[in-house]
């Protein structure tokens, strides 16, 4: 039976670990990936991967990814919700790869929202 | 669903919602027999008898933004379309086990697909949930266990360079697995 090597995750966390003391901070950020039947069906799975791929670039502590059921906007997914703190939660509808990267490095980062695909202010 | 990988993600979100602090998947690919068996097993809130009966009626769900419910019914589908079997057990309070199988070579088979992409999802996602993922090629098997990972690190897995470092392991794993004909 082979298993995971957690010498080398080891190794990866002491790499990362001067920013253990910020990642203790608070969430400012919430990025909310829906992942129901119909947004894995429509590629949910591949603007996650993208977002993780992003995430790990921006090395940002106080962004959080969460993965949540369907919301009902069947026909719009894949939905994505990004929540600032002391503001309102922007949907996102029919992201892919491309789209992810540009919320994620403009309203995320920069805090410009994305208005070409929001779909509602919630 | 272009994956059986894909239908992973969507039946183990069904966990998740029942509120199961511990999902466990196994893969058994048996190319000698010619079968494929997935079985994902949570410890949520289960289901009555009634509901076990009926849950994979596209028209039954529990949901209520709308009253369609796909997940387990394109499952069960899946699976009776290659040849293979499908079956849920579950009791309230103790959780629910789905299983799957498939003729390995029937044509209608989806490919396993990106199951490391799949399970890396689950985990960074879920960071409060754990996982096992069990993964069998012709008898050689592969294990995840988030809890151990967890105890060993003294960290949930939340870091998003530890978690592609992960995924990365376990493409490689599944690669060897794969190979050991």
């Amino acid at each position: 039976m082979t298993k995971i090597s957690i010498e080398d995750l080891k190794r990866i966390r002491e790499k990362t670990s001067k920013d253990t003391s910020l990642r203790h901070g608070a969430t400012t950020i919430k990025i909310t990936v829906h992942m129901g039947t119909c947004g894995i069906a429509a590629g949910a799975r591949e603007v996650m991967n993208t977002l993780m791929e992003e995430m790990a670039q921006a090395d940002r502590q106080d962004i959080r990814v969460v993965t949540s059921g369907c919301m009902g906007m069947c026909s719009s997914e894949p939905n994505v919700t990004v929540e600032t703190e002391g503001e309102k939660p922007v949907m996102y509808q029919k992201m892919d790869s491309n789209r992810m990267r540009q919320v994620f490095k403009r309203h995320v980062i920069l805090g410009e929202v994305q208005t070409d695909f929001a779909l509602a202010r919630i | 669903m272009r994956e059986i990988a894909l239908h992973i993600l969507d039946i183990a979100e069904n966990g998740i919602t029942a509120g199961s602090d511990l999902i466990q998947i196994l893969i058994d690919e048996n190319r000698i027999e010619n079968l494929l068996k997935v079985v994902i097993k949570d410890y949520g809130k289960g289901m009555s008898p009634e509901m076990v009966r009926t849950v994979t009626d596209p028209f039954i769900t529990t949901r209520t933004t709308r009253r369609i419910g796909l997940g387990l019914s394109l499952w069960k589908e899946a699976a009776k379309r290659c040849g293979g079997d499908f079956s849920i057990e579950s009791e309230p309070g103790k959780g629910t086990v789905v299983t799957a199988t498939f003729r390995y070579d029937h044509i209608d088979r989806a490919p396993i697909g990106d199951i490391a992409g799949t399970i890396t999802i689950l985990i960074a996602g879920n960071p409060d949930i754990d996982f096992v993922y069990d993964h069998v090629i012709d008898g050689n098997r592969f294990t995840i266990d988030t809890r151990e990972l967890k105890g060993e690190l003294k960290e949930s897995l939340t870091d998003p360079a530890l978690l592609f470092h992960l995924k990365k392991q376990m493409e490689e794993e599944l690669k060897k697995l794969a190979g050991n004909e």
